[in-house]
């Protein structure tokens, strides 16, 4: 028998192997591919041995680091915007009585879950060179639009698609605090503005960052926006990695090892800096009534909601005008749309994508399934027997923030390519299987399911399952007959977020497809790069339906207190 | 079968932080058993390691003379009732005190008449169907009870399951657990921090402080004969009068302020300084005494209570009986305090350890 250090026996409980479980498949699929990663950007087939040479080859050519400029560039400026519209669109929605409140608020939700590249995509369609608002304004007027293409249309695009990051995480804050705060301000002599400088927005600082934190992170590592809206030679990290590696003129994974190095570290400094400047500022509280809403009524009622209004139909505008486009007829030679209605290009997905749409679901399925059980481990793992392995897994937890999702793909294709040879002599690799999609959607859109599980778990009393051990239960049947059943709630609607995500996922997929394991978002987008507006339309359509009936169940199921963040 | 409960040595660390510092008891088969004492003094503790749930990190525990120190939670035979009564919210009061007997693969028509008969002997059979969330507290706690009592388990812990309950509530329930107690006769460990709740409740009293136990006995012997000066404070209330005294003859003569003496029965030999423990109703108004001055009175119906001031500065505190007398003394009076010297206990102020017999 093991002995602990306090030479008392060490009973190897069911929460043992669990813990084992859970850090082989980190280590196998997150862990490894990383490292390899990492040992891969330090080689060369243009050196011998250990080399920086990518390193100085990437810093020495223009045209590799004024991608690093442009991919800061096109992070910080939307950051700045979104924490400019995300933070005011909070206040307004928690302290008036702005009407429609909740279907604002959905919509913002809706408008977060969608791939960013959509938005793109739709904003091309509108403002576009051929665009449709480009057209009108050129025709009517002699307008000419400035163009949607390059550094500005990304930070546009990126700034609608991710303020919801900023709104979602302030608005909390904002709603949870505690009312004497601001009232002792106001006794104190402070009005409505100078309160809402001097104690609201420092109080929700560590908000502001996180949210912050997240619109930086998504913008650096999205694919797909920059993919459709770089035009000319704008090029960005994750668009380089893709191309280094993926070219018809040779890929060189060394180099885009070394690129992805470069991102990943980024990534890292900047979440470093956030902790730490948020570890300073981090306030406890507990508001015991929550902030007064102030009651408008008429004109003054109009005022304070429009500017609400507003920002949530445009930043909805992405999905509205994709569904729309998808029953629009189309010249498919031209980037126009011709007058009439037309399920036509649904009939399309139905003859030649039937493939395509079935492995989304797919997949996105069996990924949950795998998600569910894990993360209510997980989350019970980091929850009640935290512990270093504990601590150690919550770090884990946060590598697919760091780690963006082309990152990722390119990892699994360095770490995967090559098992070995069966005797027969055919290589054994786990790229191009249907199973690296699927693992890949794992290890990414777990933490939404873990984070949801163990909030949920950190309200019940521990006792309870105490209780149930008591009375004769073991641990492992306890935890199947009470806890799980009590955390299902939790863990459910934070499974439901990490299912949209998975559906939407582009940017790990596009580098692990095959012809074979095509899913719905990669059609979509190539479907777009090549000009099958339609068809690009019709599919994106069904992800965009999808995510928002599923969205809208779990609001509904869980009153709205589901974390989408 | 109810069994008897050997804490050995038992110690429990967090890092620098001895929770529970090599307590050794014995639980009679049949006990009803108290660990009382502040908060942070490590009862829970203790009762969280006879329970399985927190590791034994040195000595033993045994059933009987079975060590059970590496035998899992759940495999202890043990009945708790939890402080917060960590009711199943998924299951309804019968599926809740039929939990237990499902785990220990008692025959299926058997168990809901014992349900039944457990629902009745805590009152509430015709809650049979009612989720956690249409309870009220004493009904959960009857509940908390019912499920770990059925099960007939060797031992039965209790975790301060009182203290959520509103002051009547409390008294009621009490009794309700002490006469349920003696018809199970089933081991019981309780642990609690109201004094009062543990004299009424137990058979003994372990009190404990700072991971150590300072005393043990039945209610009474802890009431009228603290070990130290920790338990006379806080059992009931003492007045701590600092002293000297010398013995002679097993009496100890104890020279009080105020050239006062009175001659205590003590133990053994000791010449020094000591600390003469009162308690307030063990005082009373005399002729002669140690000289004071009334500061206040506060009449609380069966007894008065009153702020005497020494000419030390030292405040008294003791209580008259309205029965015994007929009025009340005005603030400003000047009073002698005397008392009976085989009520009072006496220490050694060093070692704080008990003289008087």
């Amino acid at each position: 028998m093991l002995k602990s250090k306090k030479g008392q026996p060490f009973y190897k409980d069911f929460w043992f192997w669990v813990k084992i479980l859970i850090f082989v498949v980190f280590l196998l699929f997150l862990v490894y591919p990383f490292y390899t990663l990492v040992v891969n950007s330090f080689f060369s087939t243009k050196a011998e041995g250990l080399t920086l040479y990518n390193f100085q080859r990437f810093f020495q050519k223009k045209y590799y680091y004024q991608a690093l400029g442009n991919s800061l560039k096109i992070s910080l400026i939307p950051t700045l915007i979104s924490v400019l519209i995300g933070v005011p669109m909070a206040y307004l929605q928690t302290r008036f009585n702005i009407a429609a409140k909740t279907f604002w608020h959905v919509l913002i939700i809706l408008s977060l879950m969608c791939p960013p590249f959509l938005g793109a995509y739709s904003w091309i369609i509108l403002f576009g060179n051929a665009g449709l608002v480009t057209q009108f304004l050129t025709n009517l007027f002699g307008f000419q639009m400035p163009s949607i293409y390059g550094q500005g249309g990304i930070c546009a695009v990126f700034t609608l698609k991710l303020f919801p990051y900023v709104y979602l995480y302030v608005s909390g804050a904002m709603g949870s605090i505690d009312r004497s705060v601001e009232e002792c301000a106001e006794n104190l002599g402070s009005g409505k503005l100078r309160r809402l400088i001097t104690v609201t927005v420092p109080v929700v600082m560590p908000s502001i960052a996180a949210g912050a934190l997240m619109v930086f992170m998504t913008a650096l590592a999205d694919y797909g926006t920059p993919g459709i809206l770089a035009g000319g030679d704008f090029r960005t990290l994750p668009t380089l990695i893709y191309n280094e590696y993926l070219s018809e003129t040779g890929g060189n994974a060394n180099l885009a090892s070394a690129i992805s190095m470069i991102i990943v570290i980024i990534s890292l400094l900047i979440l470093f800096i956030q902790k730490a400047w948020v570890a300073r500022k981090n306030y406890t509280m507990s508001a015991l009534r929550p902030p007064q809403i102030t009651e408008y009524h008429g004109i003054k009622r109009f005022w304070v909601t429009l500017p609400v209004a507003l920002v949530a139909l445009i930043a909805f505008i992405p999905q509205t005008v994709v569904v729309l486009c998808s029953f629009v007829k189309t010249n498919y030679s031209n980037f126009v749309f011709e007058e009439g209605f037309t399920f036509e290009h649904y009939a399309e997905l139905g003859r030649s994508l039937t493939s395509q749409i079935s492995n989304t679901f797919v997949y996105s399925t069996v990924a949950i399934i795998f998600i569910l059980i894990l993360g209510i481990l997980m989350s019970y793992v980091i929850i009640r027997r935290r512990g270093k392995t504990g601590g150690a897994l919550d770090m884990l937890m946060m590598a697919p923030y760091v780690i963006p999702g082309s990152v990722l793909g390119l990892c699994y294709i360095v770490a995967f390519n090559y098992l070995g040879r069966t005797p027969d002599g055919t290589v054994i690799k786990l790229t191009g299987t249907a199973a690296i999609i699927i693992i890949s959607m794992i290890i990414r859109k777990m933490p939404y399911t873990v984070r949801s599980g163990s909030a949920y778990l950190l309200q019940m009393d521990p006792s309870v399952e105490e209780a149930s051990i008591n009375l004769g239960v073991s641990p492992m049947k306890t935890f199947i007959k009470v806890t799980a059943r009590l955390m299902l709630p939790g863990v459910l609607s934070g499974a439901i977020i990490s299912w949209v995500t998975c559906i939407n996922e582009l940017s790990t997929s596009i580098m692990l497809y095959t012809g074979k394991t095509m899913t719905i978002t990669i059609a979509a987008y190539t479907n777009i790069v090549r000009n099958s507006v339609g068809t690009g339309a019709a599919l994106a359509s069904i992800l965009t339906i999808t995510s928002g009936v599923l969205l809208i169940i779990v609001f509904r199921a869980s009153k709205g207190k589901v974390s989408f963040v | 079968m109810s069994h008897a409960v050997i804490v050995d040595h038992a110690v429990k660390t967090y890092g620098d932080f001895t929770a529970v510092n090599g307590i050794s008891l014995t639980i009679n088969p049949g006990e009803f058993f108290t660990l009382l004492g502040p908060s942070g003094c490590g009862k829970t503790t203790l009762l969280r390691m006879i329970a399985g749930f927190n590791t034994v990190d040195g000595g033993e525990i045994r059933f009987d003379d079975k060590v059970i120190n590496n035998v899992p939670a759940h495999k202890r035979d043990i009945g708790m009732v939890f402080q917060n009564y960590a009711i199943f919210p998924h299951l309804n009061v019968a599926e809740n005190v039929a939990y237990g007997l499902k785990a220990r693969h008692v025959p299926k028509d058997q168990i809901p008449p014992r349900v039944e008969e457990a629902l009745k002997m805590v009152q509430i059979d015709q809650l049979k169907t009612r989720k956690p969330n249409e309870l009220s507290g004493g009904q959960q706690q009857r509940v908390a009870l019912a499920r770990a009592f059925v099960i007939e388990p060797s031992v039965l812990l209790m975790d301060e399951p009182l203290s959520n309950l509103d002051a009547k509530l409390r008294v009621q329930m009490r009794t309700t657990i002490k006469k349920l107690q003696r018809r199970l006769g089933i081991t019981t460990v309780y642990v609690t921090h109201d004094q009062e709740e543990a004299l009424a409740i137990s058979d003994r009293i372990a009190v404990m402080n700072q991971g150590n136990i300072m005393q043990i006995g039945s209610p009474e012997e802890i009431y009228r004969k603290p070990a130290n000066p920790f338990v006379a404070n806080f059992i009931g209330v003492s007045n701590f009068v600092d002293c000297s005294a010398r013995t002679e003859a097993g009496q100890a003569e104890v020279r009080l302020p105020g050239d006062y003496s009175i001659k205590i029965p003590v133990s053994r030999d000791y010449e020094g300084e000591v600390i003469l423990s009162a308690r307030p109703e063990q005082l009373f108004f005399d002729e002669k005494g140690i000289p004071g001055k009334i500061n206040m009175s506060i009449f609380l119906g069966d007894f008065v209570q009153y702020e005497v001031e020494l000419a030390t500065g030292q405040v008294i505190e003791l209580n008259e009986y309205t029965k015994d007398v007929d009025s009340i003394r005005a603030d400003g009076e000047s009073v002698h305090i005397s008392m009976n010297p085989l009520q009072v206990s006496l220490y050694e102020k060093e070692s704080k350890e008990v003289l008087s017999c």
